[in-house]
């Protein structure tokens, strides 16, 4: 990103790029290969035959350093909070985060006596998508995953600036 | 120079917490020498989510649905263990189709476990389809647990008596789809993984456990029997009316691998799985009529005494010690993991062999972080 960041300005062969470039990332995001709890049974539910998330050209990487998105699967505990951190940190940019389950979300079931957990994995990396449920279905984080492609497909090059969807433009002018 | 004058530096190799083959968030700090592993030491901890503190806060009844997130893999099994020891300090007759509705989620359970370390250990040694296929019959299961009880993984679904709700025919049809296809699949997993030959060069004979040290070093379940050691908790120590059931003790023999060895741990998972099938065809044909739950009163209290139950969870050994103060909270909870114990001889028998070979000895323990750093 840093490469052509800021290096054109606003015109149509910009809008153009962003549509490549946000394509280009939207379709292929890798996911780390990276559980921690309950959750990542659901991940790997969703990775697998039924739900197959191939199709939304999801491919896990085992290594942080190949991978755009961190799912971050269960409990993340003061111990783990550290090394969550520093997998993001080796994380190439653009990168992304999706905090899935009540634990990451919040500290869920762990919120009141768990002295260990971190309440919410926002404390340590920044999140783009919130996936809540304890463990969440496979078709929710599916949803999760094409909601951060929305997300995605609204980002620009350009500036740090992001360009209404339809969906709201349309919704606001309903109102 | 002559070589035996070379020095040789031990090399200290990080392993996990993030690493696809640690099956969750287990740390082994390896010394290497070259290719080969001369010392393991796990670290856990990762996950530490104050199980049995929590048990000391709650109340029982709210306790159960942690014992769920305990070992995710087997969730019936953690709350029916709980729900003994409890019901063993209140003294409670649990009425009879009750207790076969509990050894029917128990085995259903027991087979999406197995199922799933089946699809990970080929993952771990590298090869990609079984998990696949393993999941495709798992997910029938999950189906089966979400209509009786809305959940596909954490079911909270036995309680202190009995269970939260009975099952039906619609229910006893499902399971019984699953079993007239399952044994011609087991079939198809014993083609694809089992007997294929580049399967059992990887496995036959690498990280052997003797019996002797089966026995010494406490273990339990799949990987005591693999050693040959015919000990199950369902035969003897029945609970639950376990002991209705006939069912063949599946142990490692010498054939194919050593006994001991990491295939004779992986196939006596699918043995087992056919043996939880033959207990569910009994169970569902002998499904006593009658009560699904005894009456207990919400807000109950359990006298004061203390009491350790073990049931045999797909893993292992697992039991439940509580000591109630008469209240409706537990005084002290604590938990005997059979994943905990079984890591335990992973450093005694990984001395020695490639770092690839560890990968394929932790994939056949069959671990779940979530039981071991509790």
């Amino acid at each position: 990103m840093s490469l052509i960041e800021g290096k054109f300005g606003r015109n149509l062969l910009i809008t153009s790029v962003d549509q490549v470039v946000n394509w280009s990332r939207a379709s292929s995001l890798w996911p780390m290969l990276f559980g921690i709890a309950c959750c990542a049974i659901e991940m790997m539910a969703t990775a697998a035959s039924r739900y197959d998330w191939d199709r939304l050209g999801l491919i896990p990487r085992a290594t942080p350093r190949q991978s755009d998105l961190m799912i971050v699967a269960g409990t993340v505990n003061a111990k783990m909070a550290q090394v969550v951190r520093k997998l993001y940190d080796q994380m190439p940019e653009p990168r992304y985060v999706i905090a899935m389950g009540a634990c990451t979300v919040g500290g869920g079931p762990y919120f009141k006596w768990g002295y260990s957990v971190v309440k919410g994995v926002d404390k340590v990396v920044p999140v783009d998508v919130y996936v809540p449920g304890c463990p969440p279905r496979p078709e929710a984080l599916l949803d999760g995953i094409v909601k951060l492609q929305e997300k995605i497909r609204r980002q620009t090059i350009s500036k740090d600036f992001e360009v209404p969807s339809p969906d709201t433009v349309q919704t606001a002018a309903l109102y | 120079m002559p070589s035996k004058e070379l020095e040789t530096q031990d090399m200290l190799l990080n392993m996990g917490p993030q690493h696809p083959s640690t099956h969750g968030v287990l740390r082994l700090v390896l010394r290497t020498d070259g290719e080969l592993v001369s010392d393991v030491t796990p670290v856990v901890g990762y996950l530490h989510r104050c199980a049995e503190k929590i048990g000391e806060n709650l109340r029982y009844e709210q306790y159960v649905p942690y014992t769920d997130r305990m070992d995710y893999l087997s969730s019936m099994s953690d709350n029916l263990a709980l729900c003994l020891a409890v019901e063993r300090l209140m003294k409670i007759e649990i009425p009879p189709r009750a207790q076969y509705i509990r050894v029917i989620m128990a085995e259903l359970n027991r087979i999406a476990s197995h199922l799933l370390a089946f699809g990970t250990f080929g993952l771990d040694v590298g090869a990609f389809t079984p998990f696949l296929y393993a999941w495709r019959e798992r997910e029938m299961i999950l189906n089966m647990f979400e209509y009786v009880c809305g959940a596909r993984l954490t079911y909270n679904y036995m309680k202190v008596g009995g269970v939260w709700k009975d099952v039906d025919k619609k229910f006893a049809e499902m399971v019984n789809n699953f079993l007239s296809i399952f044994d011609d699949k087991l079939k198809e997993y014993n083609d694809l993984l089992s007997y294929n030959q580049i399967f059992i060069t990887r496995t036959k004979g690498l990280g052997v456990i003797p019996r002797d040290m089966a026995l010494a070093w406490g273990l339990s379940g799949p990987i005591a029997r693999a050693s040959g050691i015919e000990w199950d908790l369902r035969r003897a120590e029945p609970y639950s009316s376990y002991d209705k059931f006939e069912f063949r003790i599946p142990v490692g023999r010498p054939g194919i691998g050593v006994v001991g060895d990491c295939w004779n741990r992986y196939f006596v998972r699918i043995e087992e799985m056919v043996e939880s099938g033959r207990i569910l065809r009994q169970a569902l044909d002998g499904l006593p009529s009658g009560k699904f739950s005894a009456d207990v009163k919400r807000g109950y209290k359990v006298p004061a005494g203390e009491a350790y139950t073990v049931i045999e969870n797909p893993r292992g050994e697992l039991g439940f010690y509580i000591i109630s103060d008469g209240s409706d909270t537990p005084l002290r909870v604590k938990i005997r993991a059979p994943s905990f114990v079984n890591l335990s001889v992973l450093p005694e028998i990984s001395r020695g062999v490639l770092i690839a070979d560890l990968i394929a000895i932790l994939g056949s323990i069959d671990i779940v972080l979530g039981e071991i750093d509790r």
